[in-house]
């Protein structure tokens, strides 16, 4: 799987601690992350695989199972990634580009459902903001949302056990409260 | 960071490659660690920071981070020279750096045992100037060289590193790439060993001092070392054939392949469904001749999987003459020499290397897709800076000089005030250059870092040899884009050596030290300034918004 979005997002966060996670249900895992000036406002595209026997940490082309959208116009890039099996599920969030006009949500889904149809948009980034007072935790709803739903075949008990042992203790209260949220 | 120092052999815990670099320098007991960040080689000094910073930190350990990878290397020798277990870490380019040092210290080779990690980023992820490949220095420098494909491996081979290190008394380099450094996967603990106690420099001017005429015994003693060194190589288990099949003698086909490429080999015959014999080469040099020619023997055709250049390739070519002339030999034909390898060019090149029909997913999708360029953060304060230069001149009209950090992001749309980018620190030198040769106006930027790193020998020549370029050395108190590391000018106790009082001392007269966020006074300056006979600098002061307290 990919997790796609633009730098500050937490993708590397959210990559550890599901590698944690598959780490306690006895998977071979490789990640793979991009740091430095790729990292800087750019786009951020971070890979996860596991599984039995796993060798590379990059995910091939076309073969991705699950891309983790935290922002939906990293999406369409992530889609070299994708085929008609693949799973989207995308926080319903834009971050403009610069001297770009920005697709539309519209543009967006329409493109991505010419891909697959299993493209899921998820209002992470507004749910919250609103029940919890800020957005930063949106790739955790998300990612909590993803094991509840059995898009990712890890037990939310184990997403559950890693977001302890991952997310330092000043912001763990927070995020127990997102993955309670997502529960929900 | 506890978990890295769990003292729990046999566990597993996940690691990036670069820490599992750590790890293993802690399990060898290593003394003495010294690097300049750069990406994708930076965590590997920031996890020795932390600790050494921590509640947890290592008695009988020495980090620092240098002012640049030559000094790092240095340091690393003098504390070899004493007798203590040392780590240099850089990035490909740093190994540039260091490269007048590194050649004496194989002649001279290690007392204490000496492993330097040196991390290339191949598609240039996070590396302006050039995709360099360093196995070629390897070579250039008779350095022994290892090449680990995960985090494990990454462990086991520092330590592997140190190891030989000790045995032949020769500096060994361990050398990642992106995919291998900032990869995350289970890594089984080893014992941790506890660091030795401190150095002794005993005078051992045969050993240590490179005058001729004993410089050409030297080059002849690391000559035969590395013969030795070889024969290790051949019989090393981390030069390894892996095949399901017991008899290789009947097989026509075989791959071989090193570092991360091994992964994505392993990865396509997985995707293929093929059993081939492949020779994974742990050690790129000294070459395993003898195992590699006993391999190579009854095929008709190899396949050579590797990144960028190839080096592997030509070295089997030779060796394939000695052995099996009608072997063909099949590298870059499949395998592209620009840009990182990913799984599926291994699928596709194997596919044709086999013929075995294979269909490549198309995702050549009709949709529209915006291009993201990485931009300077909100609130940074170069920001202020750029705006001050753009009101005080025709921006058509001046030459803008680049250097490396987060302010080359100024060549970027919407800023695009950039003409040229090297290396670090040549923004200075090359203004002067072209200061002589031409009478246009030139404003040249070079960070607080950087400057420090190699900007002062260039702003010396500029005085001594008179040209008059504009420097703005952008001071925000910390080596940003590497991930917020400390430099002279901004160290953790709070005494900074001041750039001002350099540069002064270096004899420039026309000098402000200026907080952009004070346009007017900054927009006055520039103009002053441009028009001076003599260099001037102007430090732009003001802290990352990272670092502001």
């Amino acid at each position: 799987m990919l997790i796609v979005g633009t730098g500050g997002q937490g993708q590397i966060t959210l990559l550890q601690i599901l590698a944690e996670a598959a780490l306690s249900e006895d998977y071979n895992i490789k990640t793979s992350e991009l740091h430095g000036l790729s990292q800087r406002g750019g786009s951020v595209e971070v890979h996860l695989r596991f599984g039995k026997k796993i060798f590379s940490p990059l995910v091939s082309q076309g073969k991705a199972d699950l891309i983790l959208g935290l922002e939906m116009q990293e999406c369409l890039k992530a889609c070299y990634f994708a085929n008609s099996k693949t799973a989207f599920l995308i926080n319903k969030y834009i971050v403009p580009i610069p001297l770009q006009k920005p697709l539309t949500e519209k543009e967006i889904l329409k493109n991505l459902k010419k891909i697959s149809k299993k493209v899921t948009l998820i209002e992470a980034a507004n749910i919250c903001q609103k029940e919890l007072g800020t957005n930063i935790v949106a790739g955790i709803y998300l990612l909590s949302l993803a094991s509840f739903k059995k898009l990712i075949p890890l037990k939310p008990v184990s997403i559950l056990k890693a977001i302890k042992k991952i997310i330092p203790e000043k912001y763990l209260e927070l995020n127990l409260k997102t993955f309670n949220l997502a529960k929900t | 960071m506890e978990e890295i120092l769990l003292n729990k052999p046999g566990k597993k815990i996940i690691l990036l490659g670069n820490e599992a670099i750590v790890r293993g320098a802690l399990e060898e007991g290593v003394n003495f660690v010294s690097t300049y960040p750069g990406t994708p080689a930076s965590e590997i000094g920031d996890t020795f920071s932390k600790i050494q910073n921590s509640k947890f930190k290592i008695q009988n350990l020495y980090f620092e981070y240098s002012t640049n990878e030559k000094v790092a290397l240095e340091a690393g020798i003098g504390a070899s020279f004493s007798g203590l277990k040392t780590l240099v870490a850089m990035k490909d380019f740093g190994l540039n750096v260091c490269l007048d040092a590194l050649l004496p210290f194989l002649y001279t080779g290690t007392k204490g045992p000496t492993v330097i990690v040196v991390a290339d980023d191949p598609s240039c992820h996070s590396s302006a100037q050039s995709e360099e490949n360093t196995r070629g220095l390897a070579l250039l420098a008779h350095i022994p060289a290892l090449e680990p494909s995960d985090p494990q491996e990454c462990k086991d081979f520092v330590k592997l590193g140190f190891q030989i290190s000790e045995k032949f008394k020769i500096p060994v380099m361990i050398r990642t790439t992106t995919r291998v450094s900032h990869q995350r996967a289970p890594v089984k603990l080893g014992k941790i060993t506890k660091s030795g106690i401190g150095g002794k420099f005993i005078k051992e001017p045969k050993r240590f001092v490179t005058m001729p005429p004993r410089v050409l015994e030297m080059k002849k003693e690391l000559l035969e070392k590395i013969e030795k060194i070889q024969e290790f190589s051949e019989k090393n288990s981390i030069n390894k054939i892996k095949t399901q099949k017991l008899e290789i003698k009947n097989l026509k086909l075989g791959i071989i392949t090193s570092g991360i490429s091994f992964l994505y080999v392993m990865e396509a015959l997985k995707e293929l469904n093929l059993d081939l014999p492949v020779l994974k080469l742990g050690f790129f040099y000294p070459l395993p001749e003898k195992k590699i020619k006993n391999f190579i023997k009854d095929f008709k055709k190899v396949l050579i999987v590797e990144e960028l250049d190839p080096y592997l390739e030509k070295e089997i070519e030779r060796l394939a003459k000695e052995v099996n002339c009608k072997l063909k030999v099949i590298g870059k034909e499949l395998i592209p020499e620009v840009g990182e390898l990913k799984p599926e060019i291994a699928i596709i090149a194997l596919a044709k290397f086999t013929n075995t029909k294979y269909k490549i997913q198309n995702t050549k999708y009709k949709i529209q897709i915006l291009k993201r360029f990485p931009q300077l953060c909100p609130g940074c304060p170069y920001w202020f800076v750029f705006s001050a230069i753009k009101k005080a001149v025709d921006t058509k009209k001046v030459i803008f000089g680049g250097d490396i950090g987060c302010y080359m992001l100024f060549g970027l749309p919407p800023l695009n005030i950039q003409d040229y980018l090297f290396c670090m620190g040549s923004s200075v030198g090359i203004a002067h250059g072209i200061k002589k040769a031409t009478k246009q106006k030139l404003i040249t930027f070079i960070g607080d870092s950087t400057f420090f790193h190699a900007g002062i020998p260039a702003l010396i020549n500029t005085v001594y040899n008179k040209s008059n370029p504009l420097i703005i050395i952008l001071d925000n108190q910390t080596t940003a884009m590497t991930g917020h590391q400390p430099h002279p000018g901004a160290p953790k106790d709070k005494n900074p050596i001041k750039i001002e009082d350099i540069v002064k001392a270096c004899g420039v007269k026309n000098l402000k030290v200026i907080d952009p966020i004070h346009q007017k006074e900054f927009i006055n300056t520039v103009k002053e300034f441009l028009n001076k006979k003599e260099v001037s600098v102007i430090v732009a002061r003001r802290p990352c918004k990272f670092v502001r307290t």
